[in-house]
């Protein structure tokens, strides 16, 4: 690990006015990941800012019904939250389905959104990644591709997106609060959070260099049947080969979003017009387009199947 | 044998050493001396920074002067000489590290010391002695719970805390419905400490070590 020096924020307005000020400087919560790439190198922070001691730690309900989730709330804590298990239990699930509870236990909210890629040539720091050192050039295209991405890809990258919570955040339209270096803030719907590679794929969200999201708000409940599937190559503690967020309601309506296929939770909404079609015909919209390698081609009719599992559960 | 406090460094220990180890050996005031003493290489000298954190360990509370890159594991470690946590994998995959901080079990590799301050840690040193096992190492003995024992520290710990994760009603991958009364089922068990890894594949003598346990308890 690189050196690197510490402080504690006391507010989140001094915290991002900290990062904009200081060169190197990146904010620390649960740290899973972060230390993770430290140790490897791929992330070298000189200076870190702890967050931790910041009141965002609390799920509270909004005026206009929703939850308004903290960003320090641990991913322990959010899914187990009774109000979450009720009305958000697609929340719920993908958290639960997500690392170890271990990691549960120290992973944040905010930080989760932020994990980086497990595309294994991102952790391999003599390969060239675009991700870790632009321009480079990707060593996954051409590669071991199994658990890359097989829609919105670029030339430049081909890595998924990690999380499970943001898979369930994406299908319940959820809204990213921030707050800038210079104590303006801003809501960011989820949709728009998170980028594709294009020809940038180190830029991973819409983040301005010193802004810190202080909390993640959901809108009013939707009801429906509510189902987060994860396949996967064990049945515990493993990252999606795909994922399947629905909320199906009675009349057959719903929502759908995609983990473990883009380098963003994905979800595209003309495709849920095909709801009442079934797996088939809601899959030809969600991965149309796409364009997986010789290794992940399994992926797109993995998709298929586990969203007409998932529609055959909604009905039961 | 030689007690923790007297281990010696040998070779290995200072080619694999922990950055904190390094301080101690290169104060950074040794480290800014060198790096003026040959200008060409400053910008290369990197200045390890140090930090102090409070917090309390198995019932002690410590004052730690840090390199900021001390995990929590290492401090555990080579700081406070509590060896029972082990190192396996040293990047959260294999929860040999774990250990309970304010009641909640944790990876002490993927967390850093001075993240802690004012904070109260169990390690498996705090849970029970040889003479007075805590409830659940005498389960994992009475039921060959391991073989090599590696990962049995970091097993104990989780064990004893997803009991607790359960009594809390916090709810598991497995659970079938999220808004009912969790039960210590064996999938329930085998879901919530996935996070162990034991490479000797005592897991379903772990299972019933933590089964007999969640038994006794109620």
């Amino acid at each position: 690990m690189k050196p690197f020096t510490y402080e504690r924020a006391h507010s989140p307005a001094e915290a991002a006015a900290a990062a904009a000020r200081t060169p190197g400087a990146k904010f620390v919560a649960g740290g899973t990941n972060l230390l993770d790439l430290m140790k490897l190198q791929i992330e070298t922070p000189t200076h870190l800012i702890d967050v931790n001691g910041l009141a965002l730690d609390q799920i509270k309900t909004t005026p206009e019904e929703g939850l308004r989730i903290g960003a320090l709330v641990r991913n322990t804590d959010l899914a187990a939250d009774p109000r979450v298990r009720r009305d958000y239990g697609l929340l719920s699930r993908a958290l639960l389905a997500g690392a170890s509870g271990q990691l549960r236990n120290q992973a944040t909210t905010a930080g989760n959104l932020l994990q980086r890629t497990r595309c294994p040539y991102f952790y391999d720091t003599n390969q060239p990644c675009n991700k870790r050192e632009p321009g480079s050039g990707c060593s996954a295209i051409g590669g071991f591709t199994r658990q890359h991405a097989v829609v919105g890809v670029s030339e430049a990258c081909i890595a998924t997106h990690p999380s499970d919570m943001a898979v369930a955040l994406r299908a319940l339209d959820a809204t990213v609060e921030t707050i800038r270096p210079d104590g303006t803030t801003r809501s960011i719907p989820i949709a728009n959070f998170h980028r594709l590679p294009g020809d940038s794929p180190h830029i991973e969200t819409v983040l301005e260099r010193g802004e810190l999201i202080t909390a993640i708000t959901l809108p009013k409940p939707l009801g429906g049947k509510q189902i987060y599937r994860k396949v996967r190559d064990r049945a515990s503690y493993a990252f999606a080969l795909v994922s399947v967020a629905a909320i199906v309601q009675r009349d057959g309506r719903g929502r759908v979003a995609l983990g473990g296929v883009a380098h963003k939770p994905w979800r595209v909404e003309a495709a849920e017009a095909e709801m009442p079609r079934g797996a088939k015909a809601i899959t030809a919209q969600l991965l149309a387009g796409a364009t997986p390698t010789h290794d992940n081609a399994f992926k797109v009719p993995l998709v298929e199947r586990t969203l007409g599992a998932v529609l055959t559960e909604a009905k039961g | 044998m030689k007690s923790p406090s007297d281990l010696d460094l040998s070779r290995r220990d200072l080619l694999v050493g922990t950055a904190a180890s390094l301080a101690v050996t290169a104060p950074p005031s040794v480290a800014n001396a060198q790096a003026s003493a040959d200008g060409s290489q400053a910008a290369a000298v990197e200045v390890p920074s140090i930090s102090k954190v409070s917090f309390t360990v198995n019932g002690l509370a410590h004052e730690l002067e840090l390199d900021t890159r001390t995990t929590l594991l290492d401090a555990l470690r080579e700081h406070l000489h509590l060896t029972g946590s082990k190192k396996g994998c040293d990047q959260g995959q294999c929860g040999a590290c774990t250990v309970i901080v304010e009641g909640r079990r944790i990876s002490s590799c993927l967390t850093l010391a001075v993240m802690h301050e004012g904070r109260t840690i169990t390690t498996i040193e705090g849970l029970g002695t040889p003479d007075n096992l805590h409830p659940m190492q005498a389960a994992f003995v009475e039921h060959d719970g391991y073989q090599c024992g590696y990962c049995t520290p970091g097993q104990i710990c989780s064990a004893v805390a997803v009991l607790d994760e359960i009594k809390a009603g916090i709810p598991s991958h497995v659970t079938a419905d999220l808004n009912t009364q969790l039960q210590v089922t064996t999938a329930e068990l085998r879901e919530r400490m996935s996070g162990n890894i034991c490479r000797c594949g005592a897991y379903s003598n772990i299972v019933e070590a933590i089964t007999e346990v969640a038994g006794r308890q109620g």
